[in-house]
């Protein structure tokens, strides 16, 4: 390089003439940029405190604390915790922000906090919304004053965003046999999750745990999805086992309460609990094998077991670990109950109820079937051989609208029953289900695979008329779409009004009317009707499916004796015993959810009363 | 002439960083260096094994203080080759401009220390200065000013702001424009340049020898650069040069460091002109909570403003890596190179050298 001129460094004096550069706090003050990770701020109405930012947080900054003014909502996978923060230990690196699945906490801009009492660092993100003496308006803010409880309002900084959040939001897609082709056939809709894709759906669980306490029967599904996504399923069917003996079932018919409360489902798909439960069982060929689970140590009482529904079956697997004999009276030739009966073999095949039912067996439960209580075997005779007895009958009888003619009509249960386990029945070409619940759905896809299979080729129609408006149809979402797909035609709002006849008394159609309303103030069910709007649905064949009711005709004088709450469900008290000394019960006659997973909590409870009661 | 042993650091005015050097100088000339780290040792490859893979990105970047982007690029890299995960294409080039912008930031960092170092205090001003300037661009995309942790296997954590590029561009041109004031007050003034020549002098052999890396070797004439050698980000995507100098001295080693900002700022510009407009940042990674990695090891290297960084990470197929190893360039600059040149020089001149080596203590301890 050149020699340059020694005077060459004097240019710099220019700097002298410029204003500095250093800016001159508090008067002046550097607004953080939008994206600043400063404090956290956490919108506690859309917090589940789930505690996924405590998990991820690796400087264990973050606890999470009860807040004893927060309602806990399990159903709706709300915990009454939120998280609190330490930031003597927080390195703002927002992990927390990109893991939260609500997307409730974000950082803010705020980052002054000085204070001599270091016990005010540990601090717990308020919502602006409800902590308004903390977050002032811009007139109010002081910087003099800034600190953990003196922010400035409505600034936000760095801020969950969907794209890139740390969770995969997508579920991976259960195959499915297509409406076109499941509508011609009883073959199973849902084909089941292979390995791969079982372990890759299993490993998108965060393990928050809010499905655990929306379940009714309160599974471990935390840890038995994490036994999924690392391939062990018949780890993960030992803890199905703990709780629940009938994953098979369960794996395809529950009502999957756990994903309404997966944390996953606020801003993605809710993890699919239910097909990994599915998946666990159909990957494991032997229950026996892998469960390696042996009877109870002998007590040498027997309980005798009405009813080989979900909450019949489950009793008695639970008691027969506890090594009481156990003896299974059903009046069907399989075990199952309902569910042998009434979920259609696309939603449950028969094997599926017989895999579960069988290993219960093999444990040693008595099962037998073709015994109908009150007509094989009266009850009192039970209650005199057995320790105790358990109903867990179900309800059985289908409630009929009884206007004008619904004697001609169809009863859904029977219908049904008769398809699943009876002879098939000749179904009409145009068939009209009243109902809009889940049986009725059930009903109406049945009765279209039905025709299509009785009229190949033929133009065939089902129907269905509700009460219910389209936004409160009582059946899942899922079923009313799959069911639109099969081509099934909706009359939401409409309620019958006779069934009319032609000459030679066949079925004609149905007269409707318009519903006004369903319920009345008091939010009781009394429906009401624009008597002067009415339409007319041809079809040659009703079927009926507006619920169903217990049948308790078999307890003969018994029957008097046995105690209902308000809601005409059998009363029991926290031991799961009926009015009647040593009979207990539980299932569909006892709750008002009336499924299967219900029906399970309820033997669980019956069972620890029952196992009390015997060793009194 | 009695030889007296000498402590220079960790307290000491002419040290930069819990580093320090024991002496033996006879007269005022040095007759062996020790060099003596220790003063920052935080077991960082230790507590990486006991935190998950995404766990360990606000940890790594706490390796060196000065320049954190690129020990998250190349952890982010070491998992990505341990998993297999590409990067898209446009996070890719925001990779690229997002550690050209580190090494500006860097390299300023050092001309302050090193200007500050010989009394040349105006210049270190400037240096401080725009430097913040470049961590307000920092700011504005990543959140935070010193510790970014912007990266995440698989890509970025956010798409640029809104205008930043613009900002970007403006930031760069008024830092670039100041450059004939630093050449005029610095580069070509006479007193750099009678402190500087000469001293610390790094043969080519030796440098090769002794491990020398980045702007150490290349201030020997050697066009040695990981971002042409093995191209990672989107650095072969565009045309730019190696800027080479070839005494070896800590003068031809300030002159480089000059050159390869300047050829960053116009690499960064390159960067914005050919990158995708649209497109994904980020590919999606596993759920962190859960993420398994399958068993394996790698080895990754990145250039870092200082020279080659390389990651050794092995994992046994759990949820945390099982061994975390980095070779960061100021091991081998501040042990065995800094021990070897001081050797003959004069006190005066151990901060002279040991910055233009670019020693940086926390990367050396880890």
């Amino acid at each position: 390089m050149a020699e340059t001129s020694f005077l060459n460094p004097f240019k710099a004096i220019k700097y002298l003439f410029e204003k500095p550069k250093t800016l001159c706090y508090p008067f002046e003050l550097k607004e953080p940029a939008a994206r600043y990770r400063g404090f956290h701020v956490n919108d506690w109405e859309t917090c589940t405190g789930c505690g996924n930012c405590a998990d991820i947080c690796p400087n264990q900054a973050i606890n999470m604390v009860k807040i004893a003014e927060l309602a806990s909502r399990p159903q709706e996978g709300i915990k009454n915790e939120r998280p609190q923060l330490d930031y003597g230990r927080c390195c703002f690196c927002g992990l927390c922000v990109d893991i939260c699945p609500p997307g409730s906490l974000s950082l803010t801009r705020d980052y002054f906090h000085i204070h001599f009492n270091t016990d005010t660092f540990t601090f717990i993100p308020k919502d602006e919304k409800n902590d308004k003496d903390s977050f002032v308006s811009d007139q109010d803010y002081s910087v003099l004053k800034a600190s953990l409880s003196h922010r400035k309002k409505n600034y936000k900084g760095f801020s969950p965003e969907l794209q890139y959040a740390l969770f995969e939001t997508d579920r991976v897609e259960m195959p499915q046999v297509k409406a076109e082709k499941r509508k011609l056939s009883f073959i199973e809709q849902v084909i089941g999750y292979d390995k791969d894709e079982a372990i890759k759906e299993a490993a998108r669980c965060l393990g928050c745990k809010l499905c655990e306490e929306a379940c009714p029967a309160h599974l471990k599904i935390s840890d038995y999805i994490q036994a999924i996504a690392e391939d062990m399923p018949a780890e993960s069917l030992k803890t199905i086992f703990e709780d629940n003996p009938i994953p098979a079932i369960c794996g395809r018919i529950c009502m999957k309460y756990c994903e309404d409360a997966c944390s996953l489902r606020i801003r993605g798909d809710a993890l699919a609990i239910r097909w990994l439960k599915r998946y666990a069982s159909d990957a494991i060929k032997d229950y026996k094998k892998a469960l390696e689970l042996k009877p109870g140590e002998k007590t040498g009482k027997t309980v005798a077991v009405i009813g080989a529904g979900p909450s019949g079956l489950s009793l008695a697997y639970f008691l027969r670990l506890k090594g009481h004999n156990v003896v299974v009276y059903d009046a069907l030739s399989g075990g199952g109950g309902t569910l042998r009966t009434g979920p259609p073999t696309y939603r449950l095949p028969l094997k599926s109820i017989d895999k579960d039912v069988n290993y219960i067996a093999s444990l040693g439960v008595n099962f037998k079937f073709n015994t109908q209580v009150g007509k094989d075997i009266a009850f009192h005779a039970l209650l005199k051989k057995y320790d105790a007895v358990f109903l867990g009958i179900g309800t059985m009888v289908s409630f009929s609208t009884r206007v004008k003619n619904s004697d001609k009509c169809l009863l859904a249960l029977d219908f049904l029953k008769e398809n699943k386990v009876g002879k098939q029945k000749k179904i009409g070409k145009n068939v009209i289900v009243i109902g809009g619940g889940n049986v009725a759905m059930d009903v109406a896809r049945e009765s279209i695979r039905l025709q299509h299979m009785q009229y190949p080729k033929q133009k065939v129609m089902t129907k269905t008329v509700s009460l219910e408006d389209w936004d409160a149809l009582p059946a899942c979402v899922e079923e009313v779409e799959e069911a639109k797909e099969e081509g099934i035609q909706f009359n939401p709002a409409w309620g019958p009004k006779e069934v009319v006849l032609d000459d030679k008394g066949r079925i004609k159609g149905l007269e409707c009317k318009k519903v006004k309303s369903v319920f009345n103030e008091k939010g009781q069910f009394a429906p009401t009707f624009y008597e002067d709007q009415t339409q007319f649905l041809e079809g040659d064949m009703i079927i009926e499916a507006i619920g169903q009711r217990p049948d308790f005709s078999f307890l003969g004088k018994l029957a008097d004796q046995i105690a209902f709450t308000k809601r005409r469900k059998v009363k029991v008290d926290k031991h799961g015993m009926t009015s009647i000394p040593k009979v207990f019960a539980g299932g569909d006659i006892v709750n008002i959810n009336l499924d299967a997973v219900t029906a399970i909590a309820d033997a669980k409870v019956a069972a620890e009363g029952i196992d009390q009661y015997l060793s009194k | 002439m009695r030889e007296l042993e000498l402590y220079f650091g960790p307290q000491h005015l002419g040290m930069v960083g819990n580093f320090s050097i024991t002496l033996k100088v006879e007269g005022d000339r040095i007759k062996k260096a020790d060099a003596n780290p220790g003063y920052l040792h935080r077991g960082f490859e230790k507590l990486m094994e006991c935190r998950t893979w995404m766990q360990n990105f606000p940890l790594v970047c706490r390796i060196n203080v000065v320049e954190p982007d690129h020990i998250e690029l190349i952890y982010a890299m070491g998992v990505e080759k341990l998993s297999g995960i590409e990067v898209p294409l446009r996070g890719k080039f925001i990779r690229s401009i997002y550690c050209e912008l580190a090494r500006v930031g860097s390299h300023l960092f050092g001309l302050w220390a090193y200007s500050n170092m010989l009394g040349f205090d105006t210049v270190a001003q400037w240096a401080m200065y725009h430097r913040d300037l470049v961590l307000d661009l920092f700011e504005e995309l990543t959140g935070a000013r010193v510790y970014h942790i912007y990266l995440r296997p698989g890509g970025v954590r956010r798409d640029f702001p809104q205008g930043f590029e613009d900002k970007m561009i403006h930031t760069l041109h008024s830092i670039g424009g100041k450059v004939p004031d630093y050449n005029a007050t610095f580069f070509e003034n006479r007193l750099f340049e009678k402190r500087a020549k000469g001293v610390g002098t790094l043969t080519r052999e030796n440098a090769v020898k002794w491990g020398a890396v980045g702007h150490a070797m290349r201030a020997t004439g050697m066009q040695y650069d990981i971002r042409k050698i093995e191209p990672y980000a989107a650095y072969d995507q565009v045309e730019w040069d190696v800027p080479t100098r070839q005494d070896g001295d800590a003068y031809s080693r300030l002159l480089a460091i000059r050159d390869e900002m300047i050829e960053s700022v116009h690499m960064i510009f390159k960067l914005i002109d050919k990158m995708p407009r649209k497109g994904d940042v980020c590919t999606k990674t596993p759920n962190p909570l859960k993420w398994k990695i399958p068993a394996g090891d790698a080895y990754v290297r990145c250039e870092s403003s200082r020279g080659e960084l390389g990651l050794y990470i092995v994992s046994d197929g759990g949820d945390k890596p099982y061994r975390v190893h980095f070779r960061t360039p100021s091991y081998s600059h501040g042990l065995t190179i800094l021990e070897k040149v001081l050797v003959g020089e004069s006190i005066a001149d151990v901060g002279n050298i040991m910055i233009s080596l670019y020693v940086v203590a926390p990367e050396i301890d880890r």
